[in-house]
């Protein structure tokens, strides 16, 4: 499996360290409020699990050190693009 | 020997290079171009082998990967390899192959007998018959089979072979050099796009060196030498022969190149195989098509043969594979293997179609041989050789025909493994009579016999229109496609799987002794699907992977449960296609080569100290320094306690992970990383943090010092330096892109030593003189420094995991061997030693200081006794879910220290807690036992461990609870900091 690192070119998966879904958005749990526990909770462990395509994390360690979000189908491991994690890849 | 069943012209064999070779010890010749099997079949030999169950005497079957029979032990020695296919060996000088699975020997096997106990092993015997009692299984069951049943013999010594990997990249791939992947590989090669072709086979070509079509005119093979001829010339198209693609993965192909496979020892510094990683944007599948067989009575015998490999020996190797020989086919193929045979001059008893009319081109090709339409071979007769036949004729007369070969042809599958390895299962076509590949991947394309596109000219348009597609695609376009002149071939089938009224085993799978009353059985006790039927019976479940059974297999399983074969369908082929040994997935990764070796820059130093080392993750760190007279580690270890604790000590800290951090915004960053506050760290001051995960557990600690205003040094256990970098970056990256922060890992850039003891000061004095004042006031506990030692950076920290006076300097790693010679120079009259890993965990335990014992993923904060480190006046890491109710529980296993009541008793760590006088269960365990060690400063052995409630347990006496190993031993609860708990010797 390769992956297209925007600065890298494309990759050898195995140069890549695999988080998971990128959708999901950490709470800012600088701010207090009553909803930031489950709002943690629910970052942490709950996670979505699509038959098809996926925005996911990828981590290029063994190249440039860039964390990326990788689209993937998770059905046919058709990977269609990748771009850096925080260039507002996921909306 | 003679050859004498070698065809006096003919083949595309080298006549005038003869080979040596040997089978069960017997000296014979065959000629350069030979396989092993065509140089049997030329010698005359028939038996080669005993099958897998019944030990049924078996011959050579095929001509290619599909051979379920004919398998050997190749080579002697470290290098034997069991199980290798006699009809994919390449003959070589001096190749020595032994028969299998035959005892005392091939001809006369006393295990034959199982044929007779059949009963006990039809189909799920493993599940039925050795179920009771389960003692005798073991004693008398499994040794009694694997005896019995069997392939061949692994060598059981190492291999002493080498293997490599190695990664190709083109636009196309076209597996399999026949005349449809010849044909593509040469319109897109001329074109100009870059491609790989693999073959197999020693020899490009594939059928069209078996057959005897012709081409624009030439003989099919005398094309194929020009086409590779031309191949060879075009600069942008690599031939790999000797190379089989084995699997299709996500976006490459995995292959294998026998480099040397085809030598009597690979050649110095070269591999045995090469496996290949071939990246691909289009691939062309042309791997051809397998001929089936036909299930009827004794169908194994030697001599019976697919009529595709009787053509192949004859018209290829000039190899007869009998004189009198008969073809039993349900379709036009056969016809042209009698007619291959007659040409060849061997004698064609009759032909046997299953079909009553054929068509009269077809007839013709046979001229006066006996015909027998409508007709089955029932039955096959002869022990080590097939003798005769019997013949049900349309009228249901059984007639015998003397005959010593038989050619059968069941029609062909089309070899489509590679194109379902992604997932789509094939699809049965009545048209063609065959499971078709009529959802390859994306990248795929299927060309020629693959595609269920029997005939030649078929085969080279598919080709043609392939390559010219590739050239389309990747910018050459090409103005026409070229024609390749040929004849078209009849090719029409009957689907005829099983004939009945057999009077001896009829099998379907060969190579694993399934027969047709093995999938009736399994019929009747209810396995309808074909995933199940393959497992209860183990039908293409061997080293051919079922490739000339499974679709007879499973049509008569259709036929047995009243179902179409469409609605029976076919499992699907997974990786590997062939056998690949294992050491060609290892390739170089083997012994110490599993893993890349990470030496710190003094490793040459500590050698010559006399180290002992141990591995640390990837590292190999110094785990202590024997001296002359010591007898075991335990002494070692104990003297270079005490020389830290009396006097000084150096230890090699190198590989600890060091992160550069810089910038402005590092101070608020490590404030969210770690649990305590870091933006208040004055320059020239180091701070000791600790980090979580997400999730509230404790990730790793270690110290971060201040070196300038917007330069910090992080350091990390040596365990976790690559996951705290990852995490960093995964914080700055995503979390927080806002803050101005760079980092990077520098843990080989710089080496590192901790020179700790009372004398310590004395000695960094020495070595740095003037260059900097260590004094306490100058440079107090948890100072740090950079300065320059001549042209030399240095880096000074006070810090101490001794427990200690101690520090950490470091140099640029190329420095490192002097400076740790420098440092053992400086304190020779300090009475300075070096020390090792042990050392410092003995320290380390005696301080209660954590380590990767404690920081075990299930621990938090407070377990550590390190609570009170987390910051309440700020937000971080891991922060919100630490506090989830179960974690702030006060009966969480918590670190305590441990001493033995019996200050002679040694302590060992995984020794569970329990309440004195309480039986050991999971619900009366209190925790754990994480580190122990024995204390030299003390003089008994001291523990730390996790105890529920631990810190206010204090005093308590407990069993130390190890069944395994020495026993319960009877410990009490003490604080964990065993050594100077004020913490005076590290400020002094
Ligand atoms: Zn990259």
């Amino acid at each position: 499996m390769r992956i297209p690192c925007p600065f890298c070119g494309p990759r050898d998966a195995a140069e890549f360290s695999y988080l998971g879904d990128a959708s999901v958005r950490r709470p800012d749990s600088s701010v207090p409020g009553d909803g930031l526990d489950a709002a943690m909770q629910v970052y942490v462990y709950i996670r979505d699990n699509p038959a098809g395509p996926l925005k996911e994390y990828w981590y290029h360690g063994a190249g440039c050190h860039s964390w990326l979000v990788v689209d993937r189908d998770t059905r046919t491991h058709e990977i269609t693009g990748a771009a850096e994690a925080h260039s507002g890849a996921v909306s | 020997m003679t050859q004498a069943q070698r065809l006096a012209a003919g083949g595309l064999v080298d006549r005038s290079t003869p080979v040596s070779f040997s089978f069960d010890g017997k000296p014979f010749t065959g000629f350069a171009g030979d396989t092993l099997a065509s140089a049997l079949l030329a010698n005359g030999v028939r038996l080669v082998g005993r099958s897998f169950k019944y030990h049924r005497p078996r011959g050579i079957f095929s001509a290619g990967p599909e051979e379920p029979n004919a398998l050997v032990e190749l080579r002697a020695g470290a290098r034997r390899e069991p199980n290798t296919k006699a009809t994919c060996v390449e003959l070589y000088d001096g190749l020595s192959a032994e028969s299998q699975n035959r005892w005392p020997s091939l001809a006369f096997d006393l295990h034959a007998v199982n044929q007779f106990a059949s009963p006990l092993l039809v189909a799920g015997f493993y599940y039925k018959t050795f179920m009771w009692p389960s003692a005798f299984w073991e004693r008398l069951y499994e040794p009694a089979i694997r005896r019995a049943a069997g392939l061949g013999r692994l060598s059981g010594e190492s291999d002493p072979d080498s293997y490599e990997k190695a990664t190709a990249f083109c636009d196309l791939l076209v597996i399999g050099a026949g005349p449809a992947g010849l044909a593509a590989a040469l319109v897109a090669g001329r074109a100009g796009v870059r491609v790989i072709l693999a073959e197999s086979d020693f020899v490009l070509g594939g059928r069209l060196n078996c057959e005897t079509h012709e081409i624009d005119g030439a003989p099919g093979s005398a094309w194929a030498r020009q086409a590779e001829d031309e191949l060879a010339t075009l600069p942008n198209v690599r031939i790999m022969r000797r190379t089989s693609v084995f699997g299709v993965y996500d976006g490459e192909c995995g292959a294998i190149e026998r480099v040397a496979d085809h030598m009597p020892a690979p050649p110095e510094h070269a591999p045995r195989q090469r496996l290949w990683k071939i990246v691909a944007r289009q691939t062309i599948l042309a791997t051809g098509a397998v001929e089936r067989s036909i299930v009827f009575g004794g169908n194994d015998r030697p001599g019976v043969m697919l009529g595709s490999a009787m053509r192949t020996y004859v018209n290829r190797f000039a190899a007869a594979p009998g004189r009198r020989i008969a073809v039993f086919t349900t379709g036009d193929d056969g016809w042209r293997t009698a007619r291959d045979l007659r040409t060849a001059g061997l004698s064609v008893e009759c032909v046997v179609d299953t079909r009553h009319t054929i068509a009269p081109d077809v007839l013709s090709l046979t001229g006066d041989t006996a015909v027998y339409l409508g007709s089955h071979v029932v039955d096959a007769f002869g022990g080590h050789g097939l003798r005769s036949i019997d013949i049900r004729d349309a009228g249901g007369i059984r007639k015998r025909v003397a005959v010593d070969a038989l050619a059968v042809s069941g029609g062909w599958n089309p070899d489509v493994a590679l194109a379902t390895h992604l997932g789509a299962s094939p699809t049965w076509s009545d048209a063609k009579a065959a499971f078709l590949a009529t959802e390859p991947p994306r990248s795929m394309a299927l060309a020629g016999a693959a595609a269920g596109h029997w005939t030649l000219a078929e085969a080279l348009h598919d080709g043609g229109t392939l390559g010219m597609d590739a050239a389309t695609r990747y910018g050459h376009p090409q103005l026409a496609q070229p024609r390749f002149r040929t004849s078209d071939e009849a090719t029409e089938v009957q689907a005829c799987w099983h004939v009945g009224g057999a009077r001896s085993k009829a099998f379907v799978d060969l190579q694993n002794d399934v027969t047709d009353r093995d999938i009736a059985l399994a019929a009747r006790e209810g396995f309808r699907s074909v995933e199940h039927l393959k497992r209860y019976t183990t039908l293409g479940m061997a080293t051919d992977q079922g490739r000339t059974s499974n679709v007879g297999g499973l049509a008569i399983m259709a036929e047995l449960t009243g179902r179409t074969i469409a609605e029976t369908g076919t499992t699907r082929a997974r990786p590997p296609h062939i056998p690949v040994a294992i050491g060609a997935f290892a390739g170089l990764h083997r012994d110490t080569h599993f893993k890349p070796t990470r030496l710190t820059s003094g490793h040459q130093w500590a050698t010559g100290q006399g180290a002992t080392f141990v591995d640390a993750g990837q590292w190999l760190r110094a785990q202590w320094f024997a001296r002359p007279g010591e007898t075991d580690w335990l002494q070692s270890v104990t003297r270079e306690v005490r020389t830290v604790r009396s006097a000084v000590g150096v230890c090699d800290v190198s590989t600890l992970g060091k992160i550069a951090l810089t910038g402005p915004d590092v101070g608020t960053f490590l404030d969210r990383i770690y649990i305590n506050t870091f933006s208040t760290l004055d320059v020239g001051k180091v701070r000791y943090g600790v980090m979580l995960r997400e999730d509230g557990f404790v990730m790793d600690d270690g110290t971060t010092a201040r070196l300038a205003p917007d330069h910090w040094m992080m350091s990390t256990t040596t365990a976790n330096a690559a996951k705290v970098m990852q995490h960093l970056e995964f914080c700055h990256q995503v979390l927080w892109p806002e803050l101005d922060v760079q980092m990077v890992s520098v843990t080989e850039q710089w080496a590192q030593y901790a020179v700790a003891g009372p004398r310590s000061r004395a000695l960094l004095q020495q070595l740095l003189g003037t260059v900097a004042d260590l004094s306490n006031e100058a440079f107090p506990y948890l100072a740090c420094r950079e300065f320059r030692c001549g042209s030399l950076p240095v880096r000074l920290y006070r810090i101490s995991f001794s427990g200690e006076l101690a520090y950490e300097i470091a140099v640029p790693a190329n420095y490192g061997d002097a400076l740790a010679q420098a440092l053992i120079d400086a304190g020779r009259d300090l009475g300075v030693a070096p020390y090792g890993t042990e050392a410092l965990s003995v320290m380390r335990i005696e301080k209660g200081h954590v380590a990767g014992n404690e920081i075990n993923g299930q621990t938090i904060a407070s377990d550590l006794g390190l609570g009170r480190m987390m910051s309440t006046r700020k937000d971080y890491v891991g922060r919100v879910m630490a506090a989830r109710p179960a974690l702030v529980d006060s009966k969480r296993p918590s670190l305590v220290g441990l001493k033995p009541v019996d200050p002679a008793a040694r302590l060992r760590a995984g020794a569970h807690f329990v309440a004195r006088g309480v039986p050991a269960s999971p619900e009366t365990d209190d925790g754990y036992m994480t580190s122990t060690a024995f204390s030299p400063t003390l003089g008994h052995w001291i523990g730390l461990g996790l105890l529920a409630d631990g810190p206010r347990r204090t005093g308590e006496r407990l069993r130390a609870y190890d069944p395994v190993r020495a026993g319960d031993v009877d410990v009490e609860v003490v604080p964990p900091v065993f050594v100077d708990p004020k913490g005076e010797r590290l400020r002094a």
